[in-house]
């Protein structure tokens, strides 16, 4: 899905979705929350599976989660599936550099409702909150 | 002198050292947050030295292990990509196939390439960072 450059950034900051960055790479962690400000989206910031766990265990919770595959102490598969063995319901977009079906399968598989390659961009941004229906887009 | 700076950025583009994944992180630029590029390629070259180091030190020591280089790499290579560092991108790239198929002199040649690629961006982005004048930012 492209976007053009003119089209407008849409405001989503009404609709008041909460998301959490989860990515053990500095690089990554900015592009992506300063991606879901952009769109009016309130997030947190984590740098990893365990940590992202830890931050639901603690009782916070939130509409979308954008996780990395590739981390260290928990890496994505391991947090998905801990995620949802704790009954956590929120829409988990994987967002990684892997991209080769087996490891997409498996990442898939432990619990993601959408995938998208690094690296994020508005329009890729986009697509998954339309993919989640957290945004329908209008032309 | 914001022509020149426009002029070494587009050199940038032409000579394939930036990728449009940089024009999309130019347009998360905005009033709240004016410097966002600047901060992210700070952040950037601040982590790409770290690595490069790491490398340089387990090349150095002799002993390859792939795995480990291949780990660095990983981690490079993802900066790279989501900063729109073309040409170190496929550097590291190139770099991860030879360690997957253990050619240990591929490796060494191959960073020899890339520290050669980074190094002509960070001296651009120098050049750029010289005309547009003194900045707090830089300091930091």
């Amino acid at each position: 899905m492209t976007r053009d450059k003119d089209d407008e950034v849409p405001n989503l900051a009404e609709s008041k979705l909460t998301a959490l960055v989860v990515d053990d790479n500095f690089i990554n962690q900015s592009i992506h929350h300063k991606l879901l400000d952009r769109l009016g989206i309130t997030n947190d910031v984590v740098c990893n599976g365990k940590e992202a766990v830890d931050v639901h265990c603690s009782g916070r919770n939130y509409d979308l989660i954008l996780m990395d595959m590739d981390m260290p102490i928990m890496n994505g598969i391991q947090a998905t599936r801990r995620l949802r063995e704790m009954g956590i319901e929120s829409k988990i977009a994987g967002v990684t550099t892997r991209a080769n079906e087996v490891e997409r399968q498996e990442f898939m598989e432990a619990g993601l409702n959408d995938f998208q390659e690094k690296p994020l961009t508005i329009s890729k941004l986009l697509s998954i909150l339309t993919n989640l229906n957290f945004y329908v887009q209008t032309s | 002198m914001q022509r020149q700076v426009a002029l070494i950025k587009q050199s940038l583009f032409d000579q394939g050292y930036l990728d449009d994944q940089f024009m999309e992180l130019e347009e998360l630029q905005d009033d709240a947050n004016p410097n966002f590029v600047e901060e992210v390629a700070t952040l950037y070259f601040k982590d790409s030295a770290r690595l490069i180091n790491n490398i340089d030190q387990a090349l150095e020591r002799g002993s390859f292990d792939f795995s480990r280089l291949d780990s660095y790499m990983h981690q490079f290579k993802g900066s790279s990509t989501s900063i729109g560092a073309s040409k170190v991108k496929t550097e590291c790239t190139t770099f991860r196939e030879y360690c997957r198929v253990g050619n240990a002199e591929g490796c060494l040649r191959t960073f020899q390439q890339l520290k050669k690629e980074h190094a002509t961006w960070q001296d651009r982005r120098g050049l750029g960072r010289q005309h547009v004048g003194p900045s707090k930012e830089r300091d930091k």
